[in-house]
């Protein structure tokens, strides 16, 4: 995958090296804990792993708990297991030092001691190299460890982090207590996407102003496009003008998946629509982690979900009944009505299962799981009723 | 409002808990535990309190708690 570079301070203004960081970037300003969190919130800077969760809430939460027995700990979360997504990678290739300069801005704002970075294979040797490069340049106050992640679809969710980095198990935990209260070996912890703290580092040196005028964020562009990539955009891109970016569609998709396999189809009619929260609101869905993903031409919409469906059943933690017993059935049952096999109740039966494993989980699998199939039973339901009177749109065959 | 909160990591439907608050919780096809107004955590009505803390005291998975005030 090719990352294209367009306007824009996270990659545009990228560098590996700690010198020519400092030249794009300049010095990174100190501000106090309740400054920066202030300017945060102003700035609207909210969560690009996936959730979307505003990141100066957190912040607060974890610097309430900061006079506790155990001080703070903070998380840089680049595990990115979204099979689509190769954001946070691309960052951290090309700009590790303004994620690591965010991750100090954090661990300052929520008074930490410590502070973790959980990353891919691949990215932890160059981001050790340049966690030694910071230290030598006595750059950071707080110590930074680097582990590796392990490569699977729920690595990065919060609690999953949390646990592995208190030595457990690479799967989600009970949110009873929220791991801003207790985490990291018991510790309050603030577990932020990479992205985000590289955007942090920005909000910092240039304010609330700067921010909201020149916000962009990282899109991860795949499938049928002329140049699949990582792309730097402007908050609230039109989605076409974000496919046009990567060279635009090979074909006119009938419909464009948006936010990744937990995300939502925004239908042909609807590509304009902004890449925004509020712009993606009527379809479902968000940009969550910025994963667009176009339905090839003569791609059975039903069959392309099905098979998504088929790959989240298998991707689960394995322990929550609901959604270890109801996602495999989903996906057997989407995968009947992509079969185009006649029964009637299939579409009955999609809904009755989706209402059961919703909510009824550890995590947001089996919402987001959900999510994906709800939109694709509204957006191809056309599809829907030709399949159940055995033909398809698309031109699949049985 | 006090409300019902299930660890679905914990959870292994082994029922006691829909035997004992019916009002409230009703088994799932795989026999676990579904709010019976389906909400993720359902808010326990102060004339129920008494079976609800039962309910959570005799779960053998220690997954049912009490949350709130």
């Amino acid at each position: 995958m090719t990352a294209v570079l367009t306007a824009g301070r996270l990659l545009g203004a990228g560098h590996p090296d700690l010198r020519g960081h400092d030249t794009a970037h300049g010095p990174l300003p100190r501000l106090p804990h309740d400054v920066l969190i202030g300017v945060v919130r102003d700035a609207g800077l909210t969560g690009h792993g996936g959730a979307g969760f505003p990141t100066h809430v957190k912040l607060a939460a974890v610097r309430g708990h900061a006079g506790g027995r155990r001080p703070p700990v903070v998380v840089g979360n680049g595990a990115e297991g979204e099979p689509g997504s190769a954001k946070d990678r691309t960052l951290l290739a090309r700009a590790p030092h303004l994620v690591l300069d965010g991750l100090q801005l954090a661990a300052a704002a929520v008074g930490a001691a410590k502070a973790h970075l959980y990353v891919r294979p691949a990215s932890a040797g160059p981001l050790a190299r340049a966690v030694r490069e910071r230290r030598a340049a006595g750059r950071d106050p707080v110590p930074v460890v680097v582990h590796q992640a392990q490569e699977a679809f729920l690595s990065g969710e919060e609690s999953a982090v949390v646990s592995v980095l208190s030595g457990g198990r690479a799967v989600p935990r009970d949110k009873l207590r929220r791991v801003t209260e207790s985490g990291v070996g018991g510790a309050p912890t603030l577990v932020q996407n990479v992205e985000t703290l590289a955007q942090l580092a920005l909000v910092a040196r240039h304010g609330a102003d700067w921010f909201r005028r020149s916000r962009t964020f990282l899109a991860t562009v795949t499938g049928p496009v002329g140049r699949p990539g990582v792309y730097e955009v402007p908050h609230g891109v039109a989605l076409t003008a974000l496919l046009a970016a990567a060279g635009g569609p090979v074909a006119a998709p009938r419909a464009v998946l948006v936010g990744g396999f937990h995300g939502a189809w925004v239908p042909a009619a609807a590509v304009d629509v902004p890449m925004s929260r509020e712009g993606l609101a009527p379809y479902g869905a968000s940009p969550g982690a910025g994963v667009v993903i176009p339905l090839a031409a003569g791609e059975c919409g039903l069959a392309r979900t099905a098979r998504i469906v088929g790959y989240l059943a298998g991707a689960g933690a394995k322990q929550c009944g609901p959604c270890l017993n109801g996602l495999p059935r989903l996906a057997a049952t989407m995968a009947a009505l992509a079969r185009m096999e006649g029964d009637p109740s299939l579409p009955a039966g999609v809904a009755r299962l989706a209402a059961l494993v919703r909510g009824r989980g550890a995590c947001g699998h089996p919402d987001g799981t959900v999510r994906l199939i709800r939109s694709a039973m509204t957006v191809f339901a056309d599809d829907v009723t030709a399949h159940l009177h055995g033909s398809c749109l698309d031109g699949a065959r049985p | 409002m006090t409300r019902l909160h299930v660890d679905w990591t914990a959870c292994q439907g082994r029922g006691h808990c829909t035997e004992l608050l019916p009002e409230l919780l009703a088994p799932d096809e795989w026999g676990y535990p579904r709010s019976t107004d389906d909400t993720k955590e359902p808010a326990v009505p102060v004339a129920l309190l008494p079976h609800a803390r039962r309910a959570v005291r005799h779960c053998p998975r220690l997954a049912l708690h009490l949350v709130g005030p």
